[in-house]
């Protein structure tokens, strides 16, 4: 007779796993690791033993289903081997049809934020109000505020959407800024350079 | 064409669809923001203009060309207030640098814009759940499990009419007057005269208030005098044959 099909055995960190298991599956957005401690009612030490567990079951290639830390918690998604046939089956409309605009505007609210859009603009050196709208639309960034001052300019900041639809587990996970692009001196010495080579 | 016609340039844009003219003349007005105006459009659906004649117009483009610089300074301006007059005194050098270091901002957002992109792509194939987040508030401390025959007799007990209140600790109670005149016919018996407040300072209000009538039902029937000294004093009762004497007493004398 064939024996009960058992994914983790009953010890009982074990069985915090399949609590911790089942809250994942019921949650729509990642759980943080006090979350769940106190859905469990239990140490936050022992939530993250029993994670290890589920993360070693539900990884690539062992598992359809993937434990991943992401936007400063923990969600199950797809498996990457999946994702075909969930393309043919779902949508992706949060990140679809993201233009250049909604992009930089993107980065600069995730760099800066919480920022304005007349901050937005200054960086630009455009208007970013519909960017800024099909952002928010989108749900990747949310007013957070107003600048200081009456009749202050809304703020916003990037939601833990954002950072799920990147795959970041946190905004620290963006590159640094100063990594990114040419520093204003290489800048400067180009528009030197640029001058120099009009005046002769 | 003639040089009007560069202000009927007719334009059809997000934020607005008329003639050039007009465009200018809601700007002016402030009733539409320049921030909203794309000049590239207008720069562009001048030139499809411009292509479509044979000739070129030197002083249709000069104008067009002033109008578009006023334009463009007007959204200039509309976006960097402040910051265009800081600019403007700065020195050559001190401007440099700090159109270096925008550039070099911009640059870097752009940059990360991009990274932004190859980043998604490469996320692409990652596909998780969406929706609202259906976290339950703090879980409530739920009633025990309760016996529905226990549920009913409270019910039951507390359905049971109240027992009917008593007043009758409110209720007056009047003595008879007789019994009052049979009082002070007995104490004037033994006595010939007594303090009526003293007799009665004992009882109770409604008592006293008997006592009194009784005090002039003897009075009217003449078996008895009244005296006071004065409003509020002691009222004295005398038998009224006692009176009398002294009344034939003191005219005698």
């Amino acid at each position: 007779m064939d024996s009960p099909l058992r994914l983790i055995a009953a010890t009982p960190v074990d069985r915090l796993a399949r609590t911790v298991e089942a809250l994942l599956v019921v949650a729509s957005a990642p759980l943080s690791l006090d979350e769940l401690a106190d859905a469990v009612e239990d140490h936050p030490e022992r939530i993250e033993t029993a994670l290890g567990l589920l993360r070693e079951r539900y990884s690539e290639a062992r598992s359809g289903i993937v434990l991943e830390h992401v936007a400063g918690g923990f969600a199950f998604r797809a498996s990457r081997e999946a994702a075909d046939a969930c393309a043919r089956l779902f949508e992706r409309p949060v990140e679809r049809g993201l233009s250049q605009a909604a992009l930089e505007t993107l980065a600069i609210v995730a760099y800066l934020g919480p920022c304005s859009r007349p901050e937005v603009a200054r960086i630009r050196g455009v208007a970013a109000d519909s960017a800024v709208a099909s952002l928010v639309e989108r749900g990747l960034i949310a007013e957070a505020g107003r600048e200081s001052g009456p009749g202050g300019a809304v703020r916003y900041r990037t939601t833990p959407l954002f950072e799920r639809v990147f795959g970041l587990e946190s905004l620290g996970s963006l590159p640094r800024l100063d990594d990114l692009g040419d520093s204003a001196d290489e800048i400067r010495d180009r528009l030197l350079e640029v001058a120099e080579a009009r005046a002769s | 064409m003639p040089a009007t016609s560069v202000r009927e340039l007719s334009l059809d844009l997000d934020a607005f669809e008329g003639p050039f003219d007009l465009l200018l003349t809601l700007l002016l007005k402030e009733e539409l923001e320049p921030r909203d105006v794309d000049v590239a459009a207008i720069v562009l659906s001048f030139v499809e203009l411009m292509a479509e004649r044979d000739e070129l117009d030197l002083e249709v483009c000069g104008e067009f060309l002033v109008l578009i610089s006023a334009l463009l300074e007007l959204k200039a301006r509309a976006l960097f207030p402040e910051e265009a007059a800081e600019l403007g005194e700065l020195e050559p050098e001190e401007a440099a640098e700090e159109l270096a270091r925008r550039l070099a901002e911009y640059r870097r957002m752009k940059e990360a814009a991009t990274w932004l992109v190859e980043r998604l792509s490469g996320e692409g194939d990652r596909f998780f759940r969406l929706g609202p987040a259906p976290l339950a508030p703090h879980p409530q401390r739920t009633l025990a499990l309760q016996d529905p025959g226990a549920l009913a007799g409270a019910l039951r007990a507390l359905a049971v009419s109240p027992p009917t209140v008593s007043l009758s600790h409110m209720a007056l109670r009047f003595p008879p007057v007789s019994q009052f005149l049979e009082r002070f016919r007995a104490l004037l018996s033994r006595r010939r005269r007594f303090d009526f407040d003293a007799e009665v300072g004992m009882l109770s209000r409604v008592e006293q208030a008997v006592a009194l009538l009784a005090l002039l039902e003897l009075c009217k029937s003449g078996e008895i005098a009244l005296s006071q000294a004065s409003p509020f004093a002691p009222i004295r009762v005398s038998k009224v044959d006692d009176e009398r004497i002294r009344e034939w007493t003191a005219r005698s004398a």
